[in-house]
């Protein structure tokens, strides 16, 4: 028999560990590197950014010992109640919080600051791995859909009422956990048709949507049905209608515009369409009519909240991403002397502290949101993959861990620990290469600042906790 | 029992193709794609140009005519002004407010990030309370650069002036970037590339402020400026000052070249201007105002005005006449009180006939030329009057005629010298030597700048060849290269023999006990020889012309002297060609009368 104490520590997945401090060490030297100013060197100075860093990456141990002292089981029973609590503490910083960079989602308690947005993290990852374990779990009923959502959507919305954007969507990554434990196949569909129409949106007229729309729902049909009679009548229906439509509608207002026009011919043409459906049976083509329909009114949505839900600055960089506007010194400002640095740094870099982008703060955020600009300049493509690369080991590596565990909770945990870390390096990197929208959230380990640290290392730490009593049932 | 198992693969599926996709992304920025490395030095990279200072330019004596001034140009940075007291500012620059905010405005307008100028040549003597204030404007901050001056305010034209280089100019030319300095006329313009001297560049690093972090590679590739080489002139800067006093209220010209060596010792282009008036920062106020001067300041007259050489003329003719063996020095004409052909009269002036060779120089008998000219044309040897006409011209093309000489200077003219095309289309292809029998005294088509009729001069004096008039003597390194071409002789296609009774006729000019048309000239202890001219000027009174050489052994000065709508030329342009050779081969003046009529005769205001 083993004691209890070798126990622990044998069983902890020290590939994780071993990748974890690799990441925090790599980390810490690009922030000394973003901060590093040749003129001032004041040598070594807990006042400055890698100072500071370096405490918290201490206080991080102390952390890592609470995550892995805690008995397994108390993650799970009082996942709810840590839940709870960290609503309590989003509700608390709407009250008492303080406003940093025009987010209000600081606690400010003496000379600590803390971002309760990082613990919801870790606390929704439990509720969620709670709940998604629970026996009688069916994935594929609506009601469980709508659990899942408001799990998620109660956190994302204090968090947007804190205005700190970035960290509400983060939730939404769940998403992967839900489609690892059972969720429908068609929701993940739908999902990607929603931002494949959101992006569509963006950048084409409503009138144009509509017909890609109305091609679409015949070719459902079609592939449905293996019907080419019907479909071609159908066709000719949208067709002969749009043209009857335009004529009339071309006599009594001249100026009517082409999306109304769309939408008129639209709604006759469905009248025969319907007509055609009851006759023969075919129930499906409703399904394709209703998804027709509300994916219009989807896309007129979309345009809704983007004109009057986003502010402008996220507008723009919404636009910037998608290429409808260009803006170097403006919205796109930020990405493109980003990627200025990181295409600077060519396949091997200018070498360590030797970045001049960064350096001279043509780069902003760099040591914070921007910090993989560092990594892009002075250690060039090697280095940027090497750091990509040891960001996907850690994923793989969570979800084998996630796949040997005896205990739901844990695995769906481990899920949770995978997406989050996952959404992070994805929006973070893509950020910076001009892949993704510019979202204020952190690159794990990398960025400076202690909350993102702690926040991290807790939430994985809880998984290394989790793993070690991979083998025990844990409810 | 776990149902949705394969979805692992899924999800890290997930994972891995952003992973990739971001790596293969990188690898298009970091290493296909080029042209983020130039944005990020672009970015991070600041050119400071260092200027050299300008070669300085010494007459031929070594004494300085063009030095450098330090001035400062106030530069700003719109990005990092802060707040600031106009009230203050405006005065110590001496600008109005208004024209602070405009400026600011137009700054912000070029770029936010880089400096742009906003006071020009602020003078050493206000630099220094604005110095000590400069501190209250933050985003201000100053650039040297130089002024020319002038220690005697003369040879304007001769030295030419420096302005900011044209956005045509700095397209076509590397070198210049908008804003450098340029010479733009003259010494300044022609020596451009000796006096220029090498800019320098230091590579500074930026951060995002545009604040200076460091030298790029520790200066590596810094260049440090090298200063443009020194000038020396031909230019006598005494005689130069002279003749611009000896022509003061006057408008001609005076150009004297040593013969010996195709220097030119000077250059009066009158009325002319005080050359501080081109320099700093009213210079285009001044430009402005001397362009729109109806005397013409601006145009350089030795070198772009065109008369017709008059009686000086006649010299020409003598010795093509001796070289083409139509006339000996001992040939007579007679003067009728002029040359008189059926209905055609030209007449002449009173003197005793007939006239041999020199003593018709001596006269400047115009029956004389009239005859040789008409003998050289219908000359039956030549076949015709165009082949005699042909060789004719050849002959005064040798002397640099109708032709840019290759001075040294810029904007040189021409001249013209009638073609036989030009007159088979007046005369219908028959043309007769009546009836271009104005040539023979220098009238007519014929026109030439004062430059060539020095050049002719020195002609004389050398018996028949010239060196290309230039002004430049040495510089300090390249001199080989530029004085090259001012080492070639270029022969007329006159022997040497047939100027000698030439020269004899022009020393009777100005020294024949029986008179002469240049006697006014005459000067005792120099040997002047020269020749009176007048060319008629169908805008106004004649022309007054004078060239002269002396002395007549051995000539160290050649001169050609022009004073427009001043009549006859013995009146004004003899006696300044006097005053000037006496003061360069004396080195100062014995007639202190004569010197005193000269320079105190308004000859511009006089006129209706």
């Amino acid at each position: 028999m083993r004691s209890p104490k070798n126990s622990i520590w044998n069983d902890l997945d020290w590939i994780t560990i071993g990748l974890y401090f690799l990441l925090v060490i790599l980390g810490w030297l690009n922030i000394y590197s973003a901060v590093f100013n040749e003129e001032q060197q004041h040598g070594f100075h807990f006042g400055t950014r890698y100072g500071k860093q370096l405490i918290w990456i201490g206080a991080a141990f102390l952390i890592i010992v609470i995550a892995l002292v805690v008995d397994s089981k108390f993650y799970s029973s009082f996942a709810y109640i840590i839940y709870g609590l960290s609503i309590l503490l989003l509700i608390a910083v709407l009250i008492v919080g303080t406003r940093i960079n025009g987010a209000k989602s600081w606690l400010v308690i003496g000379s600590i600051q803390f971002q309760p947005a990082e613990f919801t993290k870790i606390a929704t990852a439990l509720a969620m791995a709670k709940y998604l374990s629970h026996y009688s779990l069916k994935p594929e009923k609506f009601k469980t859909l709508l659990v899942f959502f408001a799990i998620i959507g109660i956190p994302t919305l204090f968090i947007l009422l804190q205005n700190d954007t970035g960290s509400a969507l983060v939730f939404f990554i769940f998403i992967l956990v839900f489609y690892r434990e059972g969720m429908p196949s068609v929701y993940m569909l739908f999902g990607l048709l929603a931002v494949a129409l959101f992006v569509l949106a963006m950048l084409f007229e409503n009138y144009i949507i509509i017909i890609i729309l109305e091609i679409l729902a015949l070719l459902a049909f079609y592939i449905l049905y293996r019907r080419q009679n019907e479909t071609l009548i159908a066709a000719l229906i949208v067709g002969i209608s749009s043209v009857l439509v335009w004529l009339v509608i071309t006599y009594f207002m001249p100026d009517a515009s082409i999306t109304l026009l769309l939408l008129l011919a639209l709604f006759f043409s469905s009248l025969f369409f319907v007509y055609i459906l009851f006759k023969n049976k075919l129930n499906g083509g409703f399904i394709i009519l209703a998804v027709l329909f509300s994916s219009i009114f989807y896309a007129y949505s979309v345009d809704y909240f983007f004109d009057n839900v986003l502010d402008g600055y996220q507008q723009r960089r919404i636009k910037v991403l998608l290429g409808i506007q260009s803006d170097p010194y403006g919205a796109g400002y930020n990405v493109n002397q980003s990627m200025i640095a990181i295409g600077s740094g060519g396949p091997i870099g200018k070498g360590y502290l030797l970045g001049t982008q960064t350096k001279f703060k043509f780069v902003p955020e760099q040591s914070t949101d921007f910090i993989f600009c560092t990594v892009g300049e002075e250690w060039g493509f090697v280095g940027s993959a090497i750091v990509l690369g040891l960001f996907l080991a850690l994923l793989m590596r969570i979800i084998i861990m996630a796949e040997r565990q005896k205990s739901k909770f844990s695995r769906i945990y481990g899920y949770c620990v995978a997406s989050i870390l996952f959404f992070h390096v994805a929006i973070n990197v893509g950020m910076t290469i001009g892949l993704a929208p510019v979202i204020g959230i952190p690159l794990p380990f990398f960025s400076y600042g202690g909350s993102s640290l702690w926040g991290f290392t807790f939430l994985l730490f809880i998984f290394v906790k989790l793993d070690s009593n991979r083998t025990q049932l844990i409810t | 029992m776990n149902p949705y198992l394969s979805r692992k693969y899924i999800i890290g599926g997930i994972f891995s193709l952003i992973i990739l996709i971001y790596i293969i992304r990188l690898f298009f920025l970091q290493i296909v794609d080029q042209s983020y490395k130039l944005s990020a030095s672009n970015n991070v990279l600041r050119y400071v140009t260092q200027y050299p200072s300008r070669g300085l330019i010494y007459d031929r004596n070594g004494k300085l005519m063009v030095y450098n001034e330090a001035a400062y140009d106030i530069l700003v940075i719109p990005r990092q002004v802060e707040p600031f007291d106009t009230n203050q500012l405006a005065k110590l620059l001496d600008l109005t407010k208004e024209q602070i905010a405009q400026r600011l405005k137009a700054a912000k307008n070029y770029s936010y990030y880089k400096p742009s100028v906003f006071a020009k040549q602020i003078s050493a003597r206000n630099y220094a309370p604005l110095q000590e204030q400069l501190y209250n404007f933050k985003g201000f901050f100053v650039q040297t650069r130089t002024l020319r001056k002038y220690p005697e305010k003369i040879g304007a034209h001769v030295l030419g002036y420096i302005g900011e280089v044209d956005d045509e100019l700095t397209k076509k030319d590397p070198y210049y970037n908008s804003g450098d300095y340029i010479g733009i006329s003259g010494v300044e313009q022609s020596y451009e590339k000796v006096l220029r001297g090498k800019k320098g560049v230091e590579i500074f690093m930026v951060d995002v402020h545009n604040r200076i972090k460091g030298r790029f590679k520790e200066g590596k590739f810094d260049t440090i400026a090298i200063h443009g080489e020194n000038v020396t002139l031909t230019i006598d800067a005494t005689i130069q000052a002279y003749g611009e006093a000896l022509m003061k209220n006057k408008r001609g010209s005076i150009v004297a070249i040593e013969p010996s060596t195709g220097e030119i010792l000077t250059l009066v282009s009158s009325p002319g201007f005080d050359p501080d008036l081109l320099v700093g920062r009213n210079r285009t106020e001044n430009y402005d105002k001397l362009k729109n001067d109806s005397l013409l300041p601006l145009f350089d007259r030795p070198l772009m005005a065109r008369y017709p050489p008059g009686s000086t003329f006649k010299l020409v003719n003598a010795l093509i006449g001796l070289q083409e063996e139509i006339i000996k020095p001992w040939t007579v004409f007679s003067c009728y009180g002029g040359y008189n052909i059926g209905n055609f009269h030209m007449g002449c002036h009173n003197h005793r006939s007939p006239l041999d060779l020199k003593h018709s120089i001596q006269h400047s008998c115009n029956a004389y030329y009239a005859n040789v000219f008409r003998s050289i044309l219908d000359a039956p040897k030549y076949g015709s009057v165009e082949n005699a006409y042909g060789l004719w011209r050849n002959s005064v093309i040798s002397f640099g005629f109708g032709q840019k000489l290759g001075i040294d200077l810029p904007h040189e003219v021409n001249g013209y010298i009638p073609t036989l095309s030009l007159y088979n289309r007046i005369h219908g292809n028959r043309l007769k030597s009546l009836n271009i029998v104005s040539l023979a005294i220098g009238q007519g088509e014929l026109l030439m700048t004062p430059l060539q009729m020095a050049n002719m001069t020195a002609i004389i004096c050398n018996k028949g060849y010239y060196y290309v008039p230039h002004v430049i003597k040495s510089t300090s390194e390249t001199y080989d290269t530029v004085q090259k071409p001012f080492l070639i002789r270029k022969y007329t296609n006159i022997d040497s023999v047939n100027f000698e009774p030439v020269i004899e006729g022009m020393f009777l000019g100005v020294n024949g006990d029986d008179g002469g048309t240049g006697r006014i000239a005459r000067m005792p202890g120099i040997e002047i020889c020269g020749k009176t001219g007048t060319a008629e000027n169908p805008h106004g009174d004649d022309h007054s012309i004078f060239i002269a050489f002396a002395p007549k052994d051995n000539p160290k000065i050649a001169i050609a002297v022009y004073v427009e709508n001043a009549g006859f030329g013995a009146t004004w342009a003899a006696p300044i060609a006097s005053l000037m050779i006496e003061k360069y081969i004396n080195d100062s003046i014995a007639r202190p009368a004569l010197e005193k009529h000269i320079l105190e005769r308004n000859l511009i205001d006089a006129q209706p």
